[in-house]
């Protein structure tokens, strides 16, 4: 007999059991050979000037501005190889705000060791999880980027003062993810020319963007803050939209490893 | 020996499979717990019963969060105190919400419902899911006027929430998820599907319609069932019913979609309870069903986008009805008070 009593058979069962729940419930994988990791580094600027909140800044169209606030989501990010393949990170959300330095960098983990010639990612939050209810971590409505009258996640949030806004006030409330008012925009900011993401087990490279807040009033839409200084989704949020996606980010460098 | 070894192992063993995944969230559905059936009579739920599965002591805690004026900025105000069981969850006796320091809104506090079928929530259909829902009142000026971060203070400084928001997500830091889903749970549970009428359309005891009921039943299929429709009487619609010639004061479903085509119009309003739960429309500006009958008889205005539904051939506007037809509608619509759900002791404020 493998199992003299019966308590040590259901301790024995109860032990497996719970190797394996364990097992389940273990997200915390151990170093793989064929698992790497990616940073991505976002730095705010402002043409050629560093972004620092409170100093003040001219557009690219004449406005003085000044800024108080700058928040934006990046998610659903997507990595391609050269043959077409992609990886795409799980729970691909992550909240980059200009006053919490640890959240302009943040790394992809267990990505599939590769070569890879494009980063694809979503400024904003795809419509499922606009709708999808209590969420946590980056799209926990804690971060005050949700409209909680108008349910959805306020995808970049500028605020500040510029003497041209009808009050002063410059209130860029950036969402809406329903026709025809749809802000979310996915951009692929191409890599220097001739760099590859060399992703190895023991190589993570970092890939730092800038995210140029002179971009968000001029593109396909100049924005003049004495016509639009005040704006939460609707038609007017879609301009600026259209210009995030037009070329406020793009790949500055990339350190190999 | 060995088995005075083994029993606590066993239970140490036992304990910790529980603890390891998701704590408590699969307890057995309790029987009777409200929001734990769906009724026969009605499709598919919008908040679908595994997206927080029932159990009662999430539902207890919804309970108690939701009868807790510590959710309003200076404790004055609960969600219960502009949604009374009595009166379905709406405000009796109160044309427009009544918030912290006396402030008034700009709309009337609906009943709350068969929420779990809703796909849209609020008389604009600005809100998406029912675990969202109380976002938007805790964070109003003119209703609670707390903030999310403020609300997850009290209940973090408060023992007794720490010991049962613990019992049900595990213990830690009770967050922003534990707390909406706690009150959904709550919300689902506001089923009302055991009036005299579901009774009689589900062919069970109880469920006798007498002759009068029957002739306003069927004037009700030829004239209103097209909007308030199926057995949940909306079909969660947005439609102006010529209430207003202009809608300066509040664009309705425009405030959410930025088009001029929505401008004035509302949320079709379930019809369940409608007996209790005046006063009526989104401004609560008629007191009586005698006065919304009328309005759909003879009261309605022309504006931009009044629903065509109300525009007749003769180019007159609205629903003609008779002064029997009236009576019979009315007769009709008191067949779908469900008082076990007005007096159901399970959704009353905890003692």
């Amino acid at each position: 007999m493998l199992f003299r009593t019966l308590s040590s058979a259901l301790l024995a069962l109860l032990l497996g059991i719970a190797t394996l729940s364990f097992t389940a419930c273990d997200d915390d994988d151990k170093a793989q050979p064929n698992k790497g990791e990616l940073d991505l580094e976002f730095e705010n600027v402002v043409g050629t000037q560093a972004l620092t909140l409170g100093q003040a800044y001219t557009s690219t169209n004449g406005d003085a501005f000044t800024l108080s606030k700058l928040n934006y989501y990046i998610s659903n990010i997507k990595l391609t190889k050269a043959d077409g393949s992609e990886w795409a990170e799980p729970e691909s959300y992550h909240l980059v705000k200009h006053d919490q330095t640890s959240t302009r960098t943040f790394t992809l983990q267990e990505v599939p060791t590769g070569d890879y010639t494009k980063i694809t990612f979503t400024i904003g939050v795809d419509s499922t999880r606009n709708v999808s209810g209590a969420q946590t971590g980056a799209l926990d409505p804690l971060n005050d980027m949700f409209w909680t009258w108008n349910s959805g996640y306020i995808f970049l949030k500028l605020e500040g003062t510029s003497p041209q806004a009808a009050n002063g006030q410059l209130v860029f409330h950036i969402g809406g993810f329903k026709s025809p008012n749809n802000t979310i925009r996915s951009v692929s900011p191409p890599l220097p020319q001739g760099t590859v993401l060399k992703v190895r087990a023991e190589k993570a490279p970092a890939v730092h963007y800038k995210a140029d807040v002179l971009k968000l009033f001029t593109g396909p839409n100049v924005i003049r803050f004495a016509e639009l200084s005040n704006t939460m989704g609707g038609p007017s949020s879609v301009k600026v939209a259209n210009n995030y996606a037009a070329g406020m980010f793009r790949i500055d460098h990339v350190h190999a490893d | 020996m060995k088995r005075l070894v083994a029993a606590p192992l066993a239970a140490v063993l036992a304990g910790l499979l529980v603890a390891s995944c998701q704590p408590d969230a699969d307890v057995q559905p309790t029987p009777g717990l409200p929001g734990s059936t769906l009724p026969g009579n009605f499709s598919a739920p919008a908040y679908a019963l595994d997206q927080n599965p029932p159990n009662r002591e999430a539902f207890e805690l919804g309970r108690k969060l939701f009868y807790d004026p510590r959710l309003s900025r200076d404790g004055s105000v609960s969600c219960g105190s502009c949604h009374q069981q009595f009166v379905a969850f709406a405000h009796s006796g109160h044309t427009l919400s009544h918030g912290v320091d006396n402030r008034l809104g700009t709309r009337n506090a609906p009943a709350l419902q068969n929420l779990r079928w809703r796909r849209s929530l609020m008389w604009d259909g600005g809100v998406s899911n029912l675990e969202v829902l109380p976002l938007a009142p805790i964070t109003n000026p003119v209703e609670m006027d707390e903030t999310l971060p403020n609300v997850l203070r009290k209940l973090n400084d408060d023992a007794d929430y720490r010991q049962r928001f613990a019992k049900v997500y595990g213990t830690g830091t009770i967050g922003s998820q534990q707390f909406l889903k706690a009150l959904a749970q709550f919300m689902a549970g506001f089923t009302s599907a055991n009036s005299r009428y579901d009774h009689y359309v589900r062919g069970e005891s109880g469920g006798t319609l007498t002759a009068q009921e029957l002739r306003g039943l069927s004037v009700f299929k030829a004239n209103c069932a097209s909007c308030h429709a199926t057995d949940l009487f909306t079909d969660e619609s947005f439609r102006n019913n010529g209430l207003d010639r202009q809608f300066a004061a509040d664009s309705g479903r425009a405030h959410i979609t930025s088009r001029p085509a929505d401008r004035g119009l509302f949320k079709v309003p379930s019809l369940r309870n409608v007996a209790r739960t005046a006063p009526y429309m989104h401004d609560g500006r008629f007191n009586t069903l005698e006065q919304v009958l009328d309005h759909y008889d003879t009261g309605m205005v022309e504006s931009a986008t009044l629903d065509p539904q109300f525009r007749r051939p003769n180019g007159r506007l609205g629903i003609p009805l008779t002064a029997q037809q009236k009576s019979e509608l009315q007769a009709f619509l008191l067949t779908l008070t469900d008082e076990q759900f007005l007096k159901n002791p399970q959704l009353a404020e905890p003692r």
